[in-house]
């Protein structure tokens, strides 16, 4: 297979293949931190988690809408006020659909997923009937488009460097928010002890409903990222959701490292793989292999031990 | 004689019979009946999904995997008949099904071969759905695994399985899946009397499935199927063998949804690899939901109900639907967990038992006379 | 078969039958006139279609909802302006086309059910619909049965010939050779990198090419062929793979989704497609865009039209359109595809002077239809059309340059000997 190429070249593949898994595990892990949040916190499995990401592509693409018409001065940032009001606009949702449904449903985590995967249905159409069936191009900014050559055959894009960026700084903020903050300390009491944290003050309902805002708002935020690397149309959401429920059940549910290291090992895996196999077997492989160990393991590979 | 609940259950299980065997093949139009037909196949995943979903709590959400496989079976053995030498000699290979030929396969796959055979056939539909769920079942149930987890591990296998399908397209016809299927055994298919046999064939394979599934839910084996769902770890501890119950359910249902997917190849006449994926496998839950997962009648008319509803609706309003699909999801699972089913116990259930009640006590009152 | 003597007791869905509105203000002056000359409904119609003395019912068939609505809103579209125009130039046989429209939602039993109702239930006298292989495969038999007639406007791989479908699009044969032809030759191309979507489509296209380039281009070779999952978003790898190998050409047949993660992957990692020769079957103006003009400008397409044909007919054709469904609107190979559906329908029929499905398949071979948008085409005996192949290059406005065409129709071949 590497017959015939020089070492410098393989060199620079290595380091173009390793700069693709980077990648690719920061989409994971957006995806997958949002539902990792909400699932570990209240046991909800939250189907529509692929539409609230789409919302957050769809508000970027209005944004670049309006900054092309409105203030095209400022295009060349329109991306990051774009991040922020997706995060707004998912969380926003999220909490009212919290508000609305989900908090009748805590007893029966089997029945929120039938539940929300309605509401995917019902966001899917609404996206359809509001921008059309096609899909939308999104404009961005020449600068973010463009690569950074660092030598004559390793070319890092630039839009892959700002996805991994924001993943850093989203994985930071939701760390600090839910271990450095008081706010995170109520949350985590309510996930250890749901009635004692009640108990002692803690309005476990405000938790429920702001965690489920920020699981959903840093999807919104992924559906920002994404529009850089992926298509925005009403179903694009649904071609996520799979991998991203491997990845937060393989990374176990109690720990955000979990499910980091989870985001990383699946994605380094499969972006070997689809290097030495075609992409459709590379995936098959992924897949199988992560329910082969999750029915060994069915805690998740990186599961902190708790009693149950 | 009987029980009330026994007679109850022959009542509604009559109506059902009479409505499926009479009412309907009077009422439609032959276009309009095998649509039915088509439903009454999801109706065997819906009556499953009773016995393992609404009984023993396990959430399947890739019953479609089971449904596919059933179909693929049937389907492989009608390709074949399509392929005949004769039908297919402008192929580079004769004899082979089309869609290899288009791949450059030469000869018949090993695992096409037996299908050749329509009782190994039959044979298929029941063993493939019922070992890949028992190796499933017994993988996970074994370690414990339950509730959302397993959820999402049938959904993972659902996608995984879709993905090899549409892959292999050689040996399984890819995203195509398996078409063009028009006679079995020499009989026509595609034929309007075939179609009103095949629906007559399906509404009595439903009602012999629900029978047995009633018949498990009805004896001791379902008394401990429900103590599971709602104590599993009592029922541990009571000394039962937790994990082979649930295997022995999850395998069973799955036997049920080969069934259907296999009457569902014969009547649709052709097989995709759609049906074994995440979408179909989801809504075939809310079929069994909108009845009323603890009701196997209800799951029959949920299903029938549903799929009325999105055909008339799709042909006049089909944005509405999607609206109506989604809203339906929520509503029954937050206002009506029970599904219709439900509706039925509040409102109508006494007055059907003072009616029974009524019955026997006239029915009984010459027999104690004579006595 | 039910109803074959009673034409005129058909039931209507109600809420379905739709009229061209704008085709009515005309209407209403023409029935006098039109009468005439309008042969009884009786003699054009032996067969108890949807026909009556001032109308014939036509069907629709295509996904709007689902993942597929996407790509299949274009010939919707395209196949109502049809129907429109058709009515305003005083209909077909002196009746004006009414249509029903059902929704595959892209899910193929519900084609082939939909498919059933449309001809067995409403008599269509004809089906403008499907757009995925898929979907025409699962609608194949129903159509055989019932004998009903389809125009399916999509390019697709061929290995097929149905009496009863008239392929409006271009079967592989005739949408790949002539390109490759093209870019070996102008480009001086030697290594070609094949990419596509992995189902039967792209496979059979890329198996066509690669027989081509090996068989026929000389001392051409393939350097790589790699497939990925529908609505697959993750091309990073195959591009490294695409930069260690080093083709002339890249050859793609991604489709959907999958496309704008493609090209946009492919921008940025530095591969600058008016550097890089990419040549792709797959994306129309309808695919720029979610890519985005400025993604994919410098890349060639090899199909039979584009948007920016610069006859008359076109410019007519394009501003018709624009003018019923929005300035903003683009249209594709398959929509013009689509576009062609109702208007050959029309001239069949008049050829055989009749409705009846028998008839108007006999009379189909041969049929000529001299000013359409995209030129001259003619249909085959092989119920496939005679047509021309254009290479264009995307532009960054999401529109092509069209800088070269075939010098004559190629003739449709879906079972291309030496290409299996």
């Amino acid at each position: 297979m590497f017959a015939g190429y020089s070492v410098n070249d393989l060199a620079s593949i290595f380091v173009m293949q390793s700069f693709a898994g980077l990648i690719l595990f920061s989409v994971f892990l957006l995806m997958a931190l949002g539902l990792a949040i909400v699932f570990g916190q209240m046991g909800v499995i939250n189907m529509a988690h692929g539409e609230f990401m789409i919302l957050g592509a769809y508000t970027t693409y209005v944004c670049s809408q309006i900054f092309e018409r409105w203030l095209p001065g400022l295009f060349g940032l329109y991306f990051f006020f774009a991040v922020i009001l997706a995060f707004i606009v998912a969380g926003g949702i999220g909490m009212l659909l919290e508000w609305s449904l989900i908090r009748f449903l805590y007893k029966r985590p089997l029945d929120t997923l039938l539940a929300t995967w309605g509401v995917s249905l019902i966001l899917q159409q609404v996206l359809r009937s509001t921008f059309g069936a096609r899909e939308v191009g999104v404009t961005l900014p020449s600068w973010m488009m463009g690569s950074w050559n660092l030598t004559d055959t390793i070319q890092i894009p630039i839009n892959g460097m700002i996805v991994i960026s924001l993943t850093l700084l989203i994985t930071g903020g939701v760390y600090a928010l839910l271990y450095r903050s008081g706010w995170g300390k109520q949350v985590r009491a309510v996930m250890q002890n749901r009635s004692m944290a009640g108990a002692v003050g803690i309005d476990t309902e405000w938790v429920d409903r702001t965690t489920f805002g920020l699981g959903c708002g840093v999807a919104g935020v992924a559906g920002a990222a994404f529009t850089m690397i992926g298509s925005t149309s009403p179903t694009a959401g649904q071609q996520y959701i799979v991998d991203t429920f491997l990845v937060v059940a393989f990374g176990g549910t109690e720990s955000l490292g979990g499910t980091i290291a989870s985001a990383f090992s699946i994605s380094q895996v499969r972006s070997i793989l689809e290097f030495f196999f075609n992409g459709s077997m590379a995936q098959v492989i992924v897949l199988l292999t992560v329910v082969g160990i999750l029915m060994i393991r069915p805690q998740g590979l990186f599961a902190l031990k708790v009693r149950r | 004689m009987f029980s009330l609940q026994n007679r109850k259950d022959i009542l509604f299980f009559s109506i059902l019979a009479v409505v499926l065997l009479v009412v309907l093949p009077v009422g439609l139009d032959a276009f309009r009946l095998t649509l039915v037909g088509k439903y009454l196949t999801y109706a065997f995943v819906a009556i499953g999904l009773v016995a393992c979903w609404g009984d023993t709590g396990i959430l399947s959400l890739g019953q479609g995997i089971f449904f596919g496989l059933g179909g693929y079976c049937m389907a492989m053995f009608l390709k074949l008949q399509a392929s005949t030498p004769e039908a297919t000699k402008s192929q580079s290979t004769p004899g082979i099904p089309d869609f290899m030929d288009w791949n450059q396969i030469t000869a018949l796959p090993w695992f096409w071969k037996p299908f050749h055979s329509l009782s190994f056939t039959f044979l298929a539909v029941l063993a493939v759905p019922t070992l890949l769920a028992m190796v499933i079942g017994i993988a996970m149930f074994r370690r414990r695994v339950g509730g959302t987890y397993f959820a999402i591990i049938t959904q993972a296998i659902a996608s995984i399985l879709t993905i090899l399908i549409i892959g292999q397209q050689g040996y399984t016809g890819g995203v195509n899946g398996i078409t063009d299927l028009r006679t079995l055994n020499g009989w026509d298919i595609q034929s309007d009397h075939a179609k009103l046999v095949l629906y007559y064939v399906g509404a009595i394979l439903l009602l012999v499935c629900m029978l047995m599934v009633r018949f498990v839910r009805r004896s001791k084996l379902g008394r401990i199927l429900r103590a599971i769902r709602d104590q599993e770890d009592r029922v541990r501890f009571s000394g039962y063998n937790v994990a082979n119950f649930k295997i022995f359910i999850f395998a069973f249902c799955a036997a049920m949804a080969g069934i259907g997917g296999a009457l569902f190849t014969l009547e649709v006449g052709f097989m995709s690899p759609t049906f074994v994926g995440i979408v179909p496998s989801i809504e075939m839950v809310i079929y069994c939901a909108v009845g009323g997962r603890n009701s196997l009648f209800g799951a029959v008319y949920g299903t029938l109900v549903v799929n009325w509803a999105r055909t008339s609706f799709s042909e006049s309003l089909p944005e509405l639907w999607t609206f109506a699909m989604g809203g339906l999801f929520i509503g029954i699972v937050l206002f009506l967990p029970g599904g219709l089913a439900s509706l039925y116990r509040t409102h109508l259930d006494r007055y059907v038992d003072r009616f029974l009640s009524a019955l026997s006590s006239k029915a009984s009152s010459p027999t104690d006379e004579k006595a | 078969m039910p109803d074959r003597k009673n034409p005129l007791n058909i039931h209507y869905s109600r809420r379905k039958v739709l009229m061209g509105m704008s085709a009515l203000p005309v209407g209403a002056l023409i029935p006098h006139l039109a009468r005439a000359d309008t042969p009884a409904t009786a003699s054009v119609n032996k067969t108890g279609l949807a026909v009556t003395d001032d109308s014939v019912t036509v069907g629709i068939l295509h996904s709007i909802t689902g993942t597929m609505a996407l790509s299949e809103t274009g010939s919707v579209e395209a196949e109502k302006l049809a129907i429109t125009q058709i009515n305003e130039a005083g209909g077909v046989l002196g009746r004006k086309i009414k249509y029903i429209q059902e929704d595959g939602a892209s899910d193929w039993p519900t084609f082939a059910e939909k498919a059933r109702k449309l001809l067995e239930n409403d008599k269509c006298a004809s089906v403008f619909g499907c757009w995925t292989s898929a979907s025409r495969k699962a609608v194949l038999p129903v159509f055989e049965h019932y004998n009903g007639l389809l125009y399916y406007p999509t390019f697709y791989e061929g290995l097929e010939q149905s009496r009863n479908v008239i392929y409006t699009g271009q079967e592989a044969t005739q949408q790949i050779l002539a390109g490759l032809d093209w870019i070996s030759k102008e480009k001086n191309a030697k290594t070609y990198y094949l990419l596509g979507s992995d189902y039967i489509w792209p496979r059979t296209a890329n198996k066509i090419a690669r027989k081509h380039i090996e068989n026929h281009l000389k001392g051409s070779r393939v350097v790589g062929e790699e497939y990925f999952p529908l609505g697959d978003s993750q091309f990073n790898s195959v591009i490294n793979k695409i930069k260690l190998t080093k083709p002339d050409v890249i050859y793609a047949i991604i489709v959907g989704g999958s496309n704008v993660a493609f090209y946009k992957q492919l921008k940025a990692a530095g591969l600058d497609l008016s550097k890089h020769n990419l040549m792709t079957i797959s994306v129309t103006e309808d695919e720029i865009l979610g890519i985005g003009g400025e993604n994919i400008a410098g890349a060639y397409a090899c199909m039979k039209y584009f948007q920016s044909i610069a006859t008359p007919e076109n410019q007519k054709f394009v501003a018709a359109f624009k003018k019923m469904w929005g300035e903003n609107s683009v249209i594709g190979d398959v929509t013009q595809a689509a576009y062609l559906g109702p208007w050959l329908w029309k001239m069949s029929v008049e050829k055989a002077g009749s409705f009846d499905i028998d008839k108007v398949i006999e009379a189909s071979p041969g049929i000529e239809f001299k000013d359409a948008p995209e030129g001259y085409v003619r249909i085959a005996k092989n119920h496939h059309l005679w047509s021309r192949t254009l290479v264009g290059q995307a532009r960054t406005d999401g529109q092509f340059n069209v800088i070269y065409q075939t010098p004559d129709l190629i003739e449709p071949n879906p079972f291309p000997v030496g290409y299996q």
